[in-house]
């Protein structure tokens, strides 16, 4: 079976953990934390990863800066980054899929949206 | 016998040879006839003989195949139709078992975040954390009640500003009688509601048993949420229970903790 790598960048702890546990539910990843978008970029250096979920809120450097940086790099322009975040309006959603996101989760989180996002994304 | 005689003597003697070929010949044909109608009614009753034999007794038995057949297809539909009945049911079992599951992972991890800390402000962070995230509001408050003056005073927000929210007396207007009764309010009617500090849509006292310590009152909800979910209502239900507990004993390790300091520097201070 193979064994995917799958990022999860967010600031709040509660919300990091939930969606951490909501994605251990789907057998083949191995689930990587990062605080914020500037660890999350450290990690993507370091480590080749083949899904990304981050916040846009953060502090330091925020979820759409981190897209846009991802999209950037040659190894990862194909890789699925999905927004999770509080930011429900239209225009929102517009403005991270057309910076390069995959899909878009809106908060209060659904451990189910999340699991059948990875599932879909992955091919799984 | 004159010539003419003779001559009409002949052409009657032709006409009669004619007259008996033409009856030989009826006779011949009426002979025929009855040849080929004798043979055509052998071939009826032959026919008919082939038909009683070779379509009788096997046509009841295609028939009696046919009515099992269709018995069978009947029996088949019917079995068909209740395997989609319980795929349906399956499907809906599935989804209330995910949904319960939702439930119960946004509940512990609540729950888990919560007594993660005993630092007043992070336990404070934390029920801030799980209000936006796990419940989906966007403006709202933790109030906590001071014993000496019996008013509740926010102490962290979300959305707002602290100094923007009045004090409540206890027992006064809603979020005060909620404070005192113990019981959670919710507002009847989200459509159209606009902000009034006196007025919240959800007021959810914190309580450890029956003493309420503080409240939480909510104005805003996030855009995309429309509507309180099963899993809000045990949402404010752990946080009326879990997170005044936290408060109250991490609020009291601070107390303590900042006492302790005080002995100790005292201590300190007397022994050098």
């Amino acid at each position: 079976m193979s064994t995917y790598n799958v990022l999860v960048v967010e600031d709040s702890p509660t919300m990091r953990q939930l969606i951490v546990f909501a994605l251990k539910r789907v057998r083949g990843l191995n689930i990587v934390e990062a605080n914020d978008g500037v660890d999350g970029l450290k990690k993507i250096s370091t480590e080749k990863f083949d899904l990304i979920l981050t916040d846009i809120n953060m502090p330091i450097m925020d979820g759409l800066k981190l897209v846009s940086l991802v999209r950037n790099d040659p190894n990862y322009k194909d890789v699925p980054i999905v927004i999770i975040t509080t930011e429900g309006a239209n225009e929102d959603k517009e403005r991270a899929m057309a910076i390069g996101a995959n899909d878009y989760i809106t908060k209060p989180i659904q451990t189910i949206k999340i699991i059948e996002v990875a599932r879909r994304l992955l091919n799984i | 016998m004159t010539d003419h005689d003779k001559d009409q003597q002949n052409r009657a003697e032709e006409f009669l040879q004619v007259f008996k070929k033409g009856a030989e010949f009826t006779h011949d044909l009426l002979k025929e006839n009855e040849r080929l109608r004798y043979q055509n009614l052998e071939i009826e009753q032959q026919l008919q003989h082939l038909h009683a034999s070779s379509a009788g007794a096997p046509s009841e038995e295609l028939l009696k195949k046919i009515e099992k057949l269709e018995m069978e297809k009947k029996e088949i539909l019917g079995r068909i139709k209740h395997v989609e009945a319980e795929n349906i049911d399956f499907a809906n079992r599935y989804v209330e078992i995910e949904n319960e599951n939702n439930m119960l992972a946004n509940l512990y991890i609540a729950s888990y975040q919560l007594h993660s800390t005993l630092d007043f402000k992070e336990v404070l962070q934390v029920i801030l954390e799980i209000v936006i995230n796990l419940i989906g509001a966007e403006e709202f408050s933790i109030l906590l009640l001071d014993e000496k003056t019996n008013r509740l005073q926010a102490v962290a927000s979300e959305g707002l500003e602290n100094k923007e929210i009045p004090t409540f007396e206890l027992g006064e207007g809603i979020i005060g009688r909620m404070a005192k009764t113990g019981e959670n309010y919710f507002i009847d009617e989200l459509e159209g509601y606009e902000r009034d500090f006196h007025h919240p849509v959800v007021c959810i006292p914190l309580k450890i048993k029956e003493h309420v310590i503080g409240v939480i009152v909510i104005y805003k909800l996030l855009v995309q949420k429309e509507k309180f979910n099963d899993v809000d209502y045990e949402l404010f239900t752990l946080l009326a229970g879990h997170a005044a507990t936290a408060i109250f004993s991490s609020k009291l390790y601070t107390e303590s903790e900042r006492k302790l300091n005080t002995i100790q520097g005292f201590i300190d201070l007397m022994t050098k």
